[in-house]
């Protein structure tokens, strides 16, 4: 019998419990892969896209946890989509990393602060953070907001507040900060993408 | 990219130049070797080293850094002077048959019109001559001497093999060995497709680097064919995304320009950027740019935005100045900025010049970072042995880091090099507190609201105005976004032909950008994505990897702007009757009555073959432009100029004029001059690049990546080593005017020396993947040698060639 190892998978997940693999005519060739398997039945796969290069890999993520309430879930493997018309399943030197990106030891977990002159970061809450930020873009905003220029046009600008967008996030946050800045009249404002 | 990843297995030659995609696109490069495996396609790489790539080329020539424009512009002269150009193609398609102006010339390394006060040009003088009625006038001879082709020929024809050679370093049998792999691409059924990523655009001369190929590629007839096109292997998996979403200072999303302060009113703002057609029955298809603008401000202020009020034009800023990422730092420099918020984006690592990066930094009031990782950016303050000298107490700038979740742990979508716009799903939650950009983003902003609403402040209308129409203010869902960009009616949307015909109902997405209004009635956030989520629902989730084409087109597999096309100027695949040059290869063909076949056409689809409706319907001529009339500062045609840091001291072109050594156009702020090297005391070019095991500054986080390549280290050939005393494995320090890394030297036969100008010039290459934070050792910034310049037209910086000297450490 000749299964693709996705195949195998499905088929082992299936019957797992209720029947041996001799029994469903298993060569002991696949048998051998049941070990890896067996680590991956129980797990939830995602979809998703590896965000390094712009070939925009397919990745499949494998999960311990069904996502329902009250279960956290982790990440256990990454590997690539089958069904992803460009890459085919594959992964190249970088994204066969990527599983230790997401469980990097330098991902940061709270927000912090680094007060002028300190020398470490301070951990604070997210009320506190949104808070302090929101002040120091108003002050700035009201202080140095230009409603018209000399010539008397109206441009209702802000430029002594600048932001910089990723290229590695989403559209939709890409699309949203675009509107909140402008709403904002900042004009001081650029990608990754230029560089 | 024109075409796609998949598409590139339907070429017949690959030239890969500019760019590495077998170490920086690899899963990508699959389909070159597909081509080669499947149609005994060639592969061709013009490259500094000897690659990855060019280790499984057909065949491999070496060029110096910065010399892309003296190659190519010698292979426009073979393709002319030896009559290898797609002949039907050059003539219907492109403006090889307009009549430019009398006025116009180029001499001594200058176009007509330099101010060299203002280094800028006057672009009067390259314009076509009108007729009467404002359309461009044409010799269908090809002969008059105004015409584009004869300027073309003449402009190049200074670019003779031993000029090439000279300038480039390339041999030149070498180099004429890859003009004849090209040349054999301009018959009708022959493709080739360019491979290009940052080492193109990496120049001072970058967009004209792109725009030299261009040329080269309309002149084989390779654009709109499958296997074909000019294609960009861009860097983040969401690069094409962000450009698209236009998060550029002169740029509003879908590439609508923003208002400067000469866009007085609505009305001249939309005047100004609304082509006329510049000949008779093309669709000139930027004709609809109100529509476009109007439902943007439809998405961005909601009913706020009405005709009475300019849909709200004057809520939008106007900028007055450059406000790219050189112009921002420049700014911050001269203390002219208070605050930053940098949101996945590590500039102190990714901008040149760190040395300044660092000191512009520290004159900030606040810096707010948004990431999933601890970068050297937010960290700038902090000293890090030699790798980042600071003085911490005397650093006054208040910084939040704010932990961001990553790509495994957001819903939302990605748009790939291809165009295509792909949803990916959330796999688990991110660690410890991260929340996700959008909250981030909504976090800060409805608090800001809320002060405003509370204490009133300047200009509070925009502000408190800002359509916000999310279920959850502070938690706006990837979802809402996503329709949101895309677009629906706002009033029953009926045929602009039978107003009886409802073709959107008030409230439905819409199917397609062709139904946005300019009156209000529809809102787009974005209209080249118009389309991606329709009464359908989410086409970006679409996962049917099917082919019925056979050139890989994958229809069905998330959704492709603009209009799910997967090549762009698929009108040009065929002849002026309507018939695919390669009917093996056949992307779309008019049937009699329509356009259709194996692609979303890109031409109205009931204009018949007769009506000489061109491809390039983004072009007020609806042909391409071999001969740039708009949009280029630098010159309507590319000339090669130097690095801006040269090793000649001189541009071989043009030897005695001091005005045209390096790009006249180029923007130089005060003080740049003095921080460029001269080659008596920095003689060997470098170039940075990547390495196949990291990405960019984000992998060295990673701790497999991290035991793949460990430590920095810069790569030399063996005769400078053996100048230099450095031996293999040995240390070294590697200075450029501005700053210094020290680095493992690797002494490899992969870079060699180049004779260029009468005389040996040779590289250091710079792989720059290290920092001062990761699970890697740490490294110096790469960056802290680049120079603070960039490309004439859009300010990209000078990454790939500068000057260098390198000794044993």
């Amino acid at each position: 019998m000749n299964v693709t190892r996705r195949q195998f998978l499905q088929i082992t997940a299936a019957g797992l419990g209720s029947s041996s693999l001799a029994l469903l005519g298993f060569s002991p060739q696949p048998a051998l892969a049941e070990i890896r398997n067996f680590k991956l039945a129980r797990t939830t796969e995602t979809r998703n896209t590896c965000p390094y290069c712009s070939v925009s890999c397919g990745v499949l993520l494998y999960s311990l946890g069904d996502k329902s309430k009250n279960v956290k879930t982790e990440i256990i493997h990454i590997e690539g989509d089958p069904d992803n018309p460009v890459n085919r399943g594959t992964l190249c030197p970088k994204g066969a990393g990527l599983l230790d990106m997401i469980h990097s030891a330098d991902r940061l977990k709270y927000p912090e602060v680094r007060e002028p002159g300190a020398s470490d970061w301070k951990r604070i809450g997210w009320d506190e953070a949104f808070e302090r930020i929101a002040k120091h873009l108003k002050s700035d905003r009201d202080a140095n907001f230009i409603k018209t220029n000399d010539a008397g046009v109206t441009v209702n600008r802000w430029n002594t507040t600048g932001f910089l967008a990723s290229s590695a996030a989403s559209n939709e946050a890409g699309y949203l900060l675009h509107k909140v800045a402008r709403g904002l009249g900042v004009v001081a404002l650029d990608t990754q993408a230029r560089v | 990219m024109t075409n796609h990843w998949v598409d590139i297995k339907n070429a017949d030659l690959i030239l890969i130049m500019g760019g590495n995609a077998a170490e920086a696109h690899p899963c990508g490069f699959k389909w070159v070797m597909e081509a080669k495996a499947t149609r005994k396609a060639k592969l061709v790489v013009v490259d500094p080293r000897f690659t990855r790539s060019a280790a499984v080329s057909d065949f491999y020539a070496p060029i110096r850094p910065g010399a892309d424009i003296a190659f190519l512009g010698g292979v426009i002269r073979y393709l002319l002077s030896n009559d290898k150009i797609h002949h039907d193609y050059v003539k219907a398609y492109t403006n090889a048959s307009f009549l430019i102006n009398e006025g116009f010339g180029f001499a001594d390394g200058l176009f007509t019109g330099y101010n060299a006060d203002k280094r800028s040009y006057d672009q009067a003088s390259w314009q076509y001559q009108l007729d009467a009625q404002g359309f461009a006038q044409i010799d269908d001879t090809l002969q008059n001497p105004q015409c584009v082709l004869q300027i073309l020929k003449r402009h190049y024809d200074r670019y003779t093999p031993e000029v090439v050679s000279q300038v480039t370093g390339t041999p030149q049998a070498d180099f004429l060995k890859v003009c004849e792999f090209i040349a054999d691409t301009s018959a009708p059924d022959r493709t080739m497709t360019i491979c290009y990523a940052l080492g193109w655009t990496h120049h001072t001369v970058g967009t004209q680097n792109i725009r030299t190929m261009a040329i080269i590629q309309l002149l084989l007839g390779n654009m709109g064919m499958a296997g074909g096109g000019v294609n960009a292997l861009r860097g983040h998996s969401n690069v094409q995304g962000i450009t698209d979403q236009g998060f550029y200072t002169e740029m509003l999303p879908g590439y609508l320009g923003s208002p400067s302060d000469s866009d007085k009113t609505r009305e001249e703002y939309l005047a100004k950027r609304t082509p006329k057609p510049v000949r008779p029955n093309q669709m000139n298809y930027g004709q609809n740019f109100p529509k476009w603008h109007t439902s943007l401000m439809k998405a961005w202020f909601g009913n706020a935005a009405t005709a009475d009020n300019g849909f709200c034009y004057d809520w939008l800023p106007k900028k007055e100045a450059a406000y790219d990422v050189l112009a921002l730092f420049e700014q911050m420099d001269r203390g002219r900025m208070n605050g930053f918020i940098c949101q996945g984006f590590n500039p102190q690592a990714s901008v040149p010049h760190k040395a300044k990066v660092d000191g512009a930094l520290a004159k900030l009031k606040f810096l707010v970072v948004i990431d999933p990782l601890a970068t050297e950016t937010a960290e700038f303050w902090k000293h890090h042995k030699d790798f980042n000298e600071v003085k911490t107490d005397a650093i006054q700038t208040e910084v939040f880091r704010l932990p961001a979740t990553c790509f495994a742990e957001q819903d939302g979508t990605f748009t790939n090099s291809s165009r295509v716009i792909q949803w990916h799903w959330k796999g688990a939650d991110g660690p410890g507190e991260a929340l996700s950009d959008l909250d981030i983003i909504a976090g800060v902003f409805t608090r800001l609201r809320a002060l405003y609403a509370k204490d009133g402040g300047a200009f509070p209308e925009p502000v408190l105005g800002l359509s916000w129409p999310y279920r959850i203010a502070n938690q706006p869902n990837p979802e809402e976004l996503t329709m949101e960009m895309s677009g629906k009616a706002l009033a029953d949307v009926t045929d602009l032909k039978d107003s009886t015909k409802v073709l959107a109902k008030a409230g439905e997405q819409l199917s397609g950008f062709a139904q946005l209004r300019d009156d209000g009635t529809t809102a787009s956030g974005n209209w080249i994505y118009c389309g991606m989520w329709s009464q359908a629902g989410n086409l970006t989730a679409r996962r049917d990897p099917s082919d019925p084409t056979g050139l890989g087109q994958s229809h069905n597999w998330g959704f492709s702007w603009p209009a799910n096309r997967r090549i762009l100027y698929n009108r040009a695949s065929c002849d002026a009757a309507g018939k695919p040059w390669d009917a093996s290869r056949a992307v779309i063909k008019w049937d009699g009555a329509k356009w259709a076949g194996n692609d979303i056409p890109d031409m109205r689809p009931d204009a018949k073959p007769e009506e000489g409706v061109m491809p390039f319907i983004m072009n007020q001529e609806g042909v391409a432009r071999l001969f740039g009339v708009e949009r280029m500062l630098d010159g309507p045609l590319p000339e090669h100029y130097e690095p801006y840091e040269t090793p000649l001291g001189l541009n071989p072109m043009h030897p005695d004029n001091p005005l045209a050594v390096s790009n006249p156009a180029a923007r130089i702020y005060p003080g740049v001059l003095e921080s460029l090297g001269k080659a008596d005391e920095f003689p060997y070019v470098a170039t940075t690049y990547r390495l196949v095991e990291h990405f960019h500054f984000w992998t060295k986080h990673a701790v497999l990546n991290a035991i793949t390549q460990p430590e920095q280290f810069v790569e030399i050939g063996e005769e400078l080593a053996r100048e230099k005393g450095i031996r293999n494995g040995g240390r070294v320090r590697v200075r450029s005017k501005r700053g210094q890394i020290l680095a493992v030297a690797v002494v490899t036969k992969r870079i060699r020396s180049f004779g260029v100008n009468g005389r040996k010039v040779h590289m250091v290459g710079i792989p720059f993947h290290w920092g001062f934070r990761g699970a890697t050792h740490p490294g110096h910034i790469a960056n802290s040698l680049t120079p603070f310049i960039g490309d004439a037209n859009i300010q990209t910086p000078e990454f790939k060639a500068f000057l260098v000297t390198i000794e044993p450490a």
